[in-house]
């Protein structure tokens, strides 16, 4: 399973940060990003598992999601293309298990993850 | 800076706070999410729900409308523009909808470094519950950068 996602903008992170109430200004004041030392703001890493999330609740109905975990491993540059991809790793008991990734066009994985489903899901 | 252990164990005061509807909506539009079951009762309810559903990472936002997000960064000494999330995890035991107040209480489960002190971690674990029932839990690891620690 695969979800390609937009580039992220800035207009798309300050839309997440009003809609999330993460007003942590490291993801929309430049400003504050360089005092940081940044060259730039990066996106919200819940930004990006929000989109997991999506990919996750487009295969099967939200209720037989069990859990969903994730590292943040790099973070997500303002205007960088992601794509969330989960792979099945086994059925067992009832139970589905996937492994959860957030990758870049180059190759960057920005968040590695785990989730368990309820049931099977239709490939 | 390390780290005080002694708040780990430390329980956090609870909030409550209620998923709106027009949030769920603003939120669907900021995440790109299309499918109208996250924005229209009526195919929410076409698919077996009561309501909008509260989308699975929207508990993480709730969370964050504690009436003083930063008090335990601030209390701690921890400059926001030096934490990265680490890692986020939810299990879930109930679905939840529009219009529920939902509790969180956190609780600090762990704080450690790593690399001589250039990383710290601070773990949370927050419980949810609706009208006393638990409906899920979220894990949440933060990192604090201290660069000036490896010079």
């Amino acid at each position: 399973m695969k979800l390609l996602l937009p580039r992220i903008s800035r207009t798309d992170l300050a839309l997440y940060a009003g809609a999330s109430g993460d007003h942590n200004p490291m993801h929309i004041d430049l400003d504050v990003a360089k005092s940081a030392g940044l060259e730039d703001v990066f996106a919200h890493g819940m930004l990006s598992m929000a989109y997991l999330g999506r990919l996750l609740t487009s295969h099967v109905p939200q209720e037989r999601i069990r859990s969903f975990n994730v590292r943040f491993t790099s973070i997500t540059p303002v205007n960088a293309r992601p794509t969330a991809i989960a792979t099945v790793t086994k059925t067992e008991n009832g139970l589905t298990y996937l492994d959860l990734a957030m990758t870049l066009e180059d190759g960057t994985v920005t968040l590695a993850g785990t989730a368990v489903i309820e049931g099977e899901i239709a490939a | 800076m390390a780290i005080d252990p002694e708040v780990i164990g430390r329980v956090l005061p609870s909030h409550s706070a209620e998923a709106e509807p027009g949030r769920l909506r603003f939120f669907a539009q900021a995440i790109g999410e299309t499918d109208p079951v996250y924005t229209d009762v009526e195919a929410a309810k076409a698919a077996g729900h009561h309501g909008l559903p509260v989308p699975p990472t929207f508990l993480f936002c709730l969370l964050a409308e504690k009436p003083d997000p930063l008090a335990l960064l601030d209390e701690l000494g921890i400059d926001v523009r030096r934490i990265l999330h680490g890692e986020q995890g939810f299990t879930y035991h109930a679905m939840a909808y529009a219009g529920d107040t939902l509790t969180f209480t956190s609780t600090v489960t762990d704080a450690y470094s790593k690399k001589g002190g250039v990383l710290d971690f601070l773990v949370q674990r927050t419980d949810v519950t609706r009208n006393g029932e638990l409906i899920a839990e979220l894990h949440n690891s933060l990192v604090v950068r201290n660069p000036e620690a490896a010079k």
